[in-house]
């Protein structure tokens, strides 16, 4: 069931298991027959980490959905919320609670994910319902693991919680999620940073751990270094388009909590004899992650060199199918048959990912798609990012989708290190008049974070970052690819760049650098007890944690995977983040739009 | 009581003692050598920093810091920058200054608290020399640098930096030199050879010591006395030359005899003294020397510093811990041999009758003949003051307290404030909280002071214990204290985990109750360790609110950036006029617009959304938003403009976007009015023929498609009228543009149109072979057989130029 958390260099899946454990442990404690009203937010997350099998296993038979009124009836001993630690979230409870039957009482508890909290409880007094409930309690849930190297908080506003509300409850979660993963995997003996974020998720660190100096883990150290990264030391990446085969999923279609939602014509005529079936309405719903063995394989290449992987792919199965024409005797026939589960598997999985492919494929082969591709190749080469540009302007006056439209004004507002004030305020009164003058909170947001700004007196220092870190190859290889920028078919993601020297040479190199890039860059070590000092055999890789704070988008995780299996590389990386996201979906928590507020 | 004067050494007509203090309780493996060590004055900590001058970069130095005793109190691998100089503030924080100029100022538990830099042109000449003063405007740092240049703050916590005018003739470093305060400034006092010169602000002053004997040929060391009055100079012919640092008296002159350069010369002068004295430091000896020729000299095993006193001098060495000092003249009086002082009687005549000898009467009366019974008293009081061991204390204090026997009307109060005084004083110099206090110190440094630094120290009981037992004022005492010490506790305890954080929430918040009508609580000493846990500070932030009025609590948070951020995010969900009361108070004018364009959007009636936007546009033009402002005025434009249509046309229109209400105009035909709008709303020539266009498409009325083409030059040319008819899949309409397309875009657009020929045509014309590729991939070698022939052809002759 959680295969895929096995395959990676670190085990993830003790993690998973100390989570499943929690979350039994609490179940029975409420003993009977219950019912779950989930926070929909949490579903997702929750369903990395316990199926419903495991929840129907300790008596729970109903789940609802929070919603304001009455609890819908289920004949059930308790009633149990997950909800996350929201004011607003009271006083649903507080209503769901009180209109209750008073004449058939339940047991009511609630579990506050990731933390409980005060004021919240101080609500459920105010309201008058907080002696109803039997249990409160905490479930912590900061890490989720979501593949073999990969682990996700899955918070979705951290980005814009740290950067523009100045709300950084979400580090204060990250530390404490370090904490618990370093009590099950080892002290980490070293940490980097670079970004106020960093400093800070390391300050807490440092200081949680010398509050609990007494109680220090036995366990040989599993990371040899942690790597903390504010995403806003990078605003480029997520803005540029992503060209790996599982970026572009995500930039198309959308990937939530590890599963994606797509158009199912594609997907229906395949079954033979129901050809006059009409065709499902129902979105195909596929869980992606490296327990399906093609897609390991061909998730993170560049787009342009999946079709040749699927052919082969093909050609190698259809030839799996014919040997049982060589299969002569018995016990050759026996084990032809007990290899067709996997073999049959393994062909559904090449159909599903074929049509995925030719999806894909429709809209990169497109005009729309080449020509906004080159323009992001030209901002991120430096050309013209000076004045207002001409395809952006054709795309407002079109009407072009907004997030589009500020994806790539953003994008050349980075790359030039802030706009003339002209060139913004020109952008600015364009998307305003087009798209409604609601949207002026967005552009303040956006400006807040530092996404658009204006020029400032200092120079432009893209250019040289972009030649020190050698953020554009010329000569990028999309088929067998030597460098990371394949993965942008010619940019190399910063963030990933700097976490390639920090290996080799080390960030002493690029010290410059890193002073034009905001944030303080430090290193931290946290003693490790003797005895417990890793001896690393001649050959051996080292270990990496890279940390990003504000979410880390897939063509990275790609880049730091190939990075791991490059054969000179010396470390692998696992990769941890607040969430996953694309530039999209970034822009998109980024927004401010009041009409959505309204009752 | 001979014992008394064992240590005693005469020195002209005064005595010297030098007493054990402790015995350190550090260990250390090479004593002081190869060690930058720094001693703060009034008893306080040591800091050592081992093998300063490392070898290799890689080398990590450890630096230590300990109390007067020996204790360690911190001890952390130095990782900066290599260090000139360590020192002490006058609060007990150590200042370590590096080669760059760069001061890192640490707290005595070895917390980081600040840095800063000394300036520009420190840095790049580097440092040369330090040195770190105190003055009565606080601690001050001055520096030589390599370019011979004196660069001085005088206060480190309100720093201006001054740069001393140059010293003339200087090629190297100087011989020595000395920071003086004098007429409130602070300045240099250096020597070169045998010139002397005071630096302050604006001038370079050479002065002469009066009667400075005249075989010197160089000022080889020099010290300033502890308050700042005095001055010791040591000539390289061994003459140590002692006057007022003024320069006008000479004191002494003494000839030690020895021509070495010593390690270390100090003042060791106690207040009110007749005889100025000097300590000199060479290796293995020290050498008192006062007004006449002779000195005292004292053997020394160890390689050890000396730290200047109010009233005398410390000795600390690798292994011990001693005060060198002038025989205070109660204690001479007393103790002297044969001396028939009247506390000498006292103490003799109370000895007595402690035997129940009659002899003690006889004392007595010798007294009270002379009746200087009160002053005896008197003596033996001060004398008891003076005493570092509480055997010798309670002896003078018995002899004391039996003279008061025998008289009537005398005050008590010098008496009974000696004996707390000497019980406090006697709690601090103990060996595990070590700060070795003498009584004049004591009363110099004053008890909150004193208070202060046990807090420093962490010693939280007993700085308690002090102010109950000295009746020190509640608020500046006690409560004072409780407030750091909870401050303390409440920040170790945020970060014990969950479980344990949760219920001292709760106990923090009880704190609050029972401080809070007390003492003004220092939130800001709180939230830096609290930032983490924003319910923590949620919980705070709620308790305050509803304990404080509104104003004050308003001012509270405004010093507090965390806080007031979370609050505000709690508002915006919760309690929407108090964020813009937030703002208003902090004439966040920006946010307050922002605040009205997002009521605006609440409201259902357009008059109020107008009321509200005009709100905003106020704020954004008092927030200096030049286009905040004016983008707003359009908006309320659009929207007055809207609803007037609206009533005109019946067309729905209101919240559209400039945009989508010009489409909506043109698609019904109101085609003056969207006009109107571009013109007002300077609407870029190049989207309103966008606009135009796709409306009309979208309309399919061609005609009027036409007739626009035509009404003047295309500001986007013609390419997107092709392209546009094409989306409407009107190839008629499209092929009557494709003419009119420029050079560069015909290929395209006679592709759009499904014209591979006219392609052709125009990629070969143009000789560009991407293009002659693209039209080539858009035949099928079947039926454009020929075409395909001619394009390779093109192709081939384009590639050989």
């Amino acid at each position: 069931m959680a295969s895929h958390l096995f395959c990676g260099r670190v085990n993830l899946n003790i993690l998973r298991e100390a989570a499943r454990k929690d979350l039994r442990e609490f179940l029975d404690k409420c003993s009977g027959s219950k019912a779950i009203v989930w926070d929909e937010y949490l579903t997702g997350p929750f369903g990395l980490i316990a199926q419903y099998s495991l929840l129907k296993e300790h008596e729970v038979e109903k789940m609802f959905t929070l919603k304001a009124g009455r609890i819908p009836s289920a004949a059930v001993k308790n009633i149990v919320f997950f909800v996350r630690p929201r004011l607003e979230l009271m006083d649903i409870i507080a209503e769901n609670v009180a209109s209750e039957d008073k004449l058939q009482p339940r047991d009511v508890h609630i579990l506050f994910v990731p933390r409980r909290s005060l004021l919240c409880e101080q609500r459920l007094k105010e309201k008058g319902v907080l002696n109803s409930f039997t249990n409160i309690d905490e479930y912590i849930l900061d890490l989720i693991p979501y593949d073999g190297d990969l682990l996700s908080m899955e918070s979705e506003s951290s980005f814009r919680e740290c950067y523009l509300e100045n709300d950084q409850t979400s580090l204060y979660h990250a530390a404490k999620g370090l904490m618990n993963l370093q009590a099950l995997y080892g002290t980490i003996p070293q940490i980097f940073g670079k970004g106020e974020c960093a400093r800070h998720v390391a300050n807490m660190m440092l200081r949680m751990k010398r509050e609990f100096a007494g109680s220090q883990t036995q366990i040989l150290p599993v990371f040899d270094t942690l790597l903390l990264l504010d995403r806003n030391v990078d605003l480029l990446t997520p803005l540029a388009t992503q060209l790996t085969y599982e970026g572009l999923i995500d930039e198309i279609f959308g990937i939530t909590n590890g599963y994606v939602k797509l158009p199912p014509e594609k997907f229906a005529q395949k079954k033979q004899g129901e050809g006059g079936k009409e065709l499902p309405t129902e979105p195909k719903k596929l869980q992606l992650n490296s327990a399906e063995e093609l897609y390991a394989e061909i998730r993170d290449k560049n787009f342009n060199a999946v079709g040749a992987a699927l052919s082969k792919k093909a050609k190698i199965i259809s030839a799996a199918f014919e040997e049982r024409h060589n299969a002569k005797t018995v016990g050759e026939i026996k084990q032809f048959v007990s290899q067709l589960p996997h073999m049959q598997a393994a062909r559904s999985s090449l159909a599903n990912h074929t049509s995925i492919a030719e999806l894909i494929k429709d809209i990169t082969t497109s005009e729309d798609f080449f020509d906004s591709l080159t323009v992001e190749q030209e901002f991120m080469t430096g050309v013209d990012t000076d004045k207002v540009s001409t395809y952006i302007e054709d795309c407002i006056a079109q009407k072009d989708p907004l997030i589009k439209i500020l994806r790539l004004v953003c994008m050349q507002s980075v790359c030039n290190n802030g706009l003339k004030q002209k060139v913004l305020d020109y952008y600015k009164k364009e998307i305003l008049q087009t798209y409604g003058y609601k949207h002026i909170l967005t552009l303040k947001n956006l400006e807040k974070v530092g996404l658009l700004k204006p020029q400032s007196t200092m120079r432009n220092n893209y250019p040289t970052i972009r030649k020190t870190l050698k953020l554009w190859m010329e000569d990028a290889n999309e088929q067998n690819p030597n460098d990371i920028s394949y993965v942008y078919s010619g940019y190399a993601p910063l963030s990933v760049r700097l976490t390639q020297v920090l290996a080799r040479p080390g960030w002493r190199s690029i010290e410059e650098v890193l002073k034009m890039l905001p944030g303080p860059h430090f290193e931290e070590r946290q003693q490790v007890p003797t005895g417990l000092h890793k001896k690393r055999q001649p050959g051996e890789n080292r270990t990496t944690l890279v940390f990003f704070l504000g979410g880390v988008t897939y063509a990275e995780i790609a880049a730091l995977r190939f990075l791991s299996n490059m054969e000179d590389s010396g470390t692998e990386y696992i990769i941890a983040a607040t969430k996953l996201i694309n530039g999209t979906s970034w822009i998109k928590s980024l927004m401010d739009s009041p009409e959505e507020n309204l009752p | 009581m001979a014992f008394v004067t064992a240590n005693w050494n005469p020195l002209g007509d005064a005595f010297y003692r030098k007493i054990e203090l402790y015995e350190m309780g550090w260990n250390l493996k090479d004593g002081l050598r190869d060690c930058l060590v720094a001693a703060a004055p009034y008893g306080g900590p040591i800091a050592l920093l081992k093998a300063h001058n490392r070898c290799s970069p890689s080398a990590r130095p450890q630096l230590e810091i300990f109390s007067s005793s020996g204790l360690p109190l911190a001890s952390f691998p130095w990782k900066s920058g290599v260090v000139k100089q360590l020192g002490w503030t006058v609060s007990d924080d150590l200042l370590c200054v590096q080669e760059d100029g760069t001061v890192l100022v640490y707290d005595l538990l070895g917390g980081f608290k600040r840095h800063f830099s000394m300036g520009n042109e420190v840095s790049q000449s580097q440092v040369l020399e330090t040195k770190i003063f105190h003055s009565p405007y606080g601690t001050g740092v001055a520096i030589l640098t390599g370019a011979l240049r004196f660069t001085l703050a005088t206060n480190i916590d309100d720093i201006k930096l001054r740069r001393l005018p140059e010293v003339p003739g200087l090629q190297g470093a100087p011989s020595c030199w000395a920071v003086l305060t004098q007429d409130r400034q602070s300045k240099v006092l250096v020597a070169n050879g045998s010139h002397l010169f005071v630096l302050d602000n604006t001038a370079c002053t050479p002065v002469t010591p009066p009667g400075l004997s005249p075989q010197a040929s160089s000022i080889v060391h020099m010290c300033v006395s502890f308050s700042y009055k005095y001055l010791a100079l040591l000539t390289d012919s061994g003459h140590v030359w002692m006057g007022t640092s003024n320069l006008k008296e000479k004191l002494s002159e003494v000839d030690t005899k020895i021509k070495a350069p010593p390690k270390q010369m100090a003042w060791c002068r106690r207040p009110k003294s007749q005889q100025p004295s000097a300590v000199v430091m060479w290796d293995g000896l020290l050498l008192v020397v006062g007004e006449c020729k002779e000195t005292i000299q004292y053997h020394l095993d160890d390689d050890s510093i000396l730290v200047p006193e109010l009233d005398g001098v410390r000795i600390i060495s690798g292994t011990h811990h001693e005060l060198l000092q002038e025989v205070p003249g109660a204690c001479e009086e007393i103790f002297k041999i044969a001396s028939m002082a009247p506390g000498a009687l006292l103490l003799e005549a109370h000895k007595e009758y402690e035997k129940e000898s009659q002899k003690a009467d006889e004392y007595l009366r010798e007294i009270k003949e002379q009746s200087l019974l009160s002053e005896a008293v008197r003596q033996c009081v001060e004398a008891a003051g003076h005493e570092h061991e509480p055997e010798t204390q309670k002896t003078l204090l018995r002899a004391a307290s039996f003279g008061k026997c025998f008289l009537s009307n005398f005050p008590p109060e010098q008496f009974v404030s000696m004996c707390r005084d000497l019980r406090v004083l006697n709690a601090v110099r103990d060996y595990t909280v070590g700060i070795p206090l003498s009584h004049t110190q004591f009363k110099q440094m004053t008890i909150q002071v004193l208070i202060d630094r046990l807090v420093y120290r962490k010693l939280y009981p007993l700085a308690i214990e002090v102010c109950r037992y000295l009746k020190t004022p509640e608020y500046q005492g006690v409560s004072r204290v409780l407030k750091y010490w909870a401050c303390y506790k409440v920040c170790v305890c945020v970060y014990l985990f969950t479980p344990l954080l949760y219920s001292n929430i709760l106990y923090f918040v009880l704190f609050l109750q029972l401080l809070f009508n007390k003492v003004a609580l220092n939130l800001s000493k709180l939230t830096p360790y609290c930032m983490p846990s924003c319910m923590l500070v949620y919980t705070v932030v709620m308790y305050l609110k509803n304990e404080l009025n509104r104003g004050d609590f308003f001012m509270m948070l405004r010093n507090q950036p965390v806080a007031l951020s979370l609050y505000k995010q709690f508002c915006k969900h919760q309690e929407q006029d108090t964020l813009k009361d937030l703002f208003n108070q902090d004439d966040d004018h920006e946010e307050l617009g922002n605040f009205y364009v997002k009521a605006s959007y609440k409201e259902q009636r357009l008059e109020a959304r107008i009321a509200h936007l005009q709100s905003a546009v106020d704020e954004y033009y008092k927030a200096k938003n030049e286009f905040s402002a004016k983008t707003t005025e359009d908006e309320m434009r659009l929207l007055r403009f809207q609803r007037k249509l609206e009533e005109e046309k019946g067309e729905q229109l209101v919240g559209f976007s400039l945009h989508d209400t010009m489409t909506t105009l043109l698609s019904v035909g109101l085609h003056k009015h969207a006009e109107q709008l571009y013109k007002d709303f300077r609407v870029p020539d190049k989207r309103f023929w966008w606009l135009r266009l796709k409306a009309l498409a979208e309309k399919e009325d061609w005609e009027e498609l036409e007739k626009f083409s035509k009404s003047k030059k295309s500001p986007i040319g013609y390419l997107p009228f092709v392209e546009v008819c094409i989306k409407h899949h009107n190839k008629y309409e499209a092929r009557k543009y494709v003419s009119k397309v420029t050079l560069e875009q015909k290929v395209k657009a006679h592709l759009a149109v499904g014209d591979v020929e006219g392609a052709a045509e125009a990629a070969i014309e143009r000789r560009n072979e991407s293009e002659i590729g693209t039209v080539l991939s858009r035949c099928s070698a079947t039926t454009d057989h020929l075409l395909v022939e001619r394009l390779n052809r093109a192709k081939a002759t384009v590639a050989k130029k």
